[in-house]
């Protein structure tokens, strides 16, 4: 299988009018980890909801390609048929739907990309036994299955679900936003094997967003990226997490001047809303 | 000294040949006659309801037309045809429960298998009225007053046929029964009365589903639902309308709980053009009990209007409501509950929810929840919500690759769940799941 690259040039975001990314560079390959860093408001979350297709986030320029798929063209349903997934930050509950019934829907059209609505879904047989099989991996009890889909589930708890979900879709390539916050550290080592796993057996090029070293030392990237008022300005390998985990941002701010001005005026407005 | 002033009887909006229907019933005893005769007497001084009415406030009958239906000559007995068409309703009833009856119009076309029945009755109403007379008149019109308003004393002065269940003490009917209530092409007009009797220390469950079969065409029930469960009896009813779009639908409907009893009483609005229901349950025992499920789902130009009451009269009862509406189209529902606490009714637990999930920007729905409390001890807790489809649910179904119209179809299934998950009718939660899928697929344009 040749390795795919998920390639984003010069990409431009707005959400309600107010311009967030301005001008993202960023290529991921299958096979690669990668780590996203930044200040609150710089533009991480944005990112992730932007390339996953959030109605809410227009995309005023640039590209963003996934092998040959031009991700910016197609429904967010297609992107993830195309091999795209996003662990959410704040994952919505779905109530009524069970995690089970979500997950055999998700999976049948992810891995069916073909099949027509209203088709036979995937299994059950084979369904419930491999969602058993990585529940337990994940060391979730599996009666989460019956359960509605992130309802009263903890912080952990709906952070593990997002993972299960990577692990049942396999795809090419995950972003991890903010997978590790509200997790204890224990809780952090059993997701970070659990993505590890899933990277390991398909090849997934992953892009870990994250405020914090902790996660990385499970994660380890090979590439780092600082992103800062709407654009990536220092890439790196791992030492940049040792250098801003030490001196924090300040000599960001410093170097990029222009940036930082962004940067004011976005984080006033995240205090804002 | 003063002269008397008669009051000015309202004008009847709707004559009915009062005198041509009874001689269509000349076979009843007296005591029914009488009774008939009197709410006959009650729908002539009784104005025909308006927008000025509160019930009817937000519930416009006026191209409702009386006359359109024959109400007093006794329809033709159901042809063949009409059978073959109601075959497939009730085979889907059959499939799950242990025995039941048909009726179409009101007129018994199949009975239930006595056989199965062991010490219950479920039959008829002219049947009921010939073996258990003294029950039935005991019981007749004491739950559902004729004097609610003229179409509730219209019914009761020309109903004709309907189904009773009765149960003796101590009777348990472990297997649910069912009883099938259809329209046909040809017969479009059913009066019939309901009335269920569980006496001290029975159970039973009925299964009633009051259905269409044919073509869409104009139709009429004009009906009610009697129920009394006797102390430490234990009853669940489930009440499916699913009439055709072009039925007009009124129904005056009350159970009675003695103490220590329970009612767990299931009610689906998913047909007729216009539905006006007074859905009530009356704790009328100490300990009495009552879970009220609603499921609705609206489509086109649908208007459903419920009105609830939970009436505590007694102390330690309790009442637990839960009425949930889908609405798409045009469509619309009206829901007005009511938990009234009598001033013996100390320790009550009252609870009323209604929710609603609007899935079009020209459907509306009203929700009016309504405390009444004169005991001073009690737990009485209500809510209302509405709102659309999330469209952050939707996204995030998309994010793992399900197409935005199944995200919408699961996430509608899903708000019904809670409500699906209360009724301990098995084959019944399946039927509602599977009603409500087929109207939201008819309800997506």
């Amino acid at each position: 299988m040749s390795r795919k690259s998920l390639r984003i040039e010069n990409l431009h975001v707005s959400v309600e009018g107010k311009s967030i990314l301005r001008g993202v560079n960023l290529t991921i390959n299958q096979g690669e980890t990668h780590a996203l860093m930044g200040p609150n408001g710089s533009g991480k979350s944005t990112l992730s909801y932007a390339l996953m297709g959030h109605p809410n986030y227009e995309i005023t320029d640039g590209t963003a390609f996934l092998g040959d798929i031009n991700l910016l063209e197609i429904e967010p349903d297609e992107r993830a048929k195309a091999g795209l997934f996003l662990a959410f930050q704040y994952p919505t509950s779905i109530p009524g739907v069970t995690m089970a019934n979500f997950l055999r829907h998700a999976v049948t059209n992810v891995r069916m990309p073909d099949r027509k609505e209203g088709e036979d879904l995937i299994s059950m047989r084979d369904f419930r036994k491999e969602l058993k099989q990585k529940m337990d991996e994940l060391g979730m009890d599996s009666e989460f299955a019956r359960r509605y889909l992130n309802e009263g589930f903890s912080g952990g708890e709906k952070k593990r679900a997002e993972v299960l979900q990577l692990a049942m879709l396999q795809p090419a390539f995950a972003i991890l936003d903010e997978t590790d916050s509200g997790l204890d550290i224990d809780a952090v080592r059993v997701v970070s094997e659990g993505v590890n796993r899933v990277a390991k057996a398909q090849g997934t090029g992953v892009l870990v967003i994250t405020h914090y070293q902790r996660i990385l030392n499970y994660i380890q990237p090979q590439f780092v990226h600082i992103l800062y008022g709407g654009k990536i300005v220092e890439n790196g390998g791992p030492e940049l997490v040792t250098t801003l985990e030490r001196e924090g941002y300040d000599w960001i701010r410093a170097k990029y001047p222009n940036e930082a001005q962004v940067e004011d005026e976005l984080e006033s407005t995240v205090l804002t809303s | 000294m003063s002269t008397a002033v008669a009051t000015p009887k309202p004008k009847v909006l709707w004559p009915v040949n009062f005198g041509e229907f009874q001689k269509s019933v000349t076979s009843e005893p007296e005591w029914l006659k009488d009774a008939r005769k009197a709410a006959f007497e009650q729908y002539e001084s009784t104005a025909w309801p308006t927008s000025k009415d509160e019930e009817w406030r937000r519930t416009d009958i006026r191209s409702f037309k009386l006359s359109a239906f024959e109400l007093v000559q006794p329809s033709t007995p159901p042809s063949l045809d009409d059978l073959n068409a109601v075959g497939p309703l009730r085979d889907a009833l059959a499939a799950h429960y242990s025995t039941g009856i048909v009726q179409i119009a009101g007129q018994t076309t199949q009975p239930a298998d006595s056989s199965k029945l062991g010490q219950v009755t479920l039959t008829d109403f002219q049947t009921a009225l010939a073996t258990h007379g003294d029950i039935i008149k005991k019981h007749l019109f004491q739950t559902v007053s004729p004097k609610g308003d003229a179409l509730a004393a219209l019914h009761a002065a020309i109903f004709r046929g309907g189904i009773v269940l009765y149960v003796p003490k101590g009777v348990k009917l472990e297997v649910p029964l069912y009883a099938l209530s259809a329209l046909t092409s040809t017969h479009r007009v059913d009066t019939s009365h309901t009335l269920i009797i569980l006496e001290d220390d029975a159970e039973a469950t009925l299964v009633h589903d009051l259905a269409t079969t044919g073509d869409s065409k104009p139709g009429l029930h004009l009906g009610s639902v009697e129920i009394v469960v006797g102390k430490n009896a234990h009853l669940k009813y489930v009440r499916i309308q699913n009439w055709d779009d072009q039925t007009w639908h009124f129904s005056r409907e009350r159970a009675v709980v003695d103490a220590g009893g329970s009612i767990q009483w299931t009610i689906g609005g998913l047909g007729s053009r216009l539905s006006k229901v007074n859905q009530e349950t009356a704790l009328a025992g100490p300990k009495a009990s009552a879970q009220v499920n609603g499921v609705m789902f609206t489509t086109g130009k649908q208007h459903l209007a419920y009105f609830t009451r939970q009436d505590h009269q007694a102390p330690n009862t309790t009442s637990d409501l839960l009425y949930k509406g889908g609405l798409s189209g045009k469509s619309r529902t009206v829901w007005k509950g009511m938990i009234a606490v009598e001033k013996d009714a100390q320790k009550t637990d009252a609870y009323q929810k209604n929710d609603s999930l609007v899935l079009s920007n020209d459907a509306r729905a009203d929700s009016i929840p309504g405390l009444e409390i004169e005991a001073n001890d009690v737990r009485c807790t209500h809510g209302a919500t509405a709102g659309q489809v999330d469209p952050e649910m939707v996204f995030y179904f998309q994010a793992r690759g399900i197409p935005a119209e199944t995200a919408k179809r699961l996430v509608v299934e899903g708000f019904f769940a809670n409500v699906y998950d209360r009724i301990s009718v098995e084959p019944v939660r399946e039927s509602l799941r599977a009603a409500v899928a087929r109207k939201l697929a008819i309800g997506k344009s």
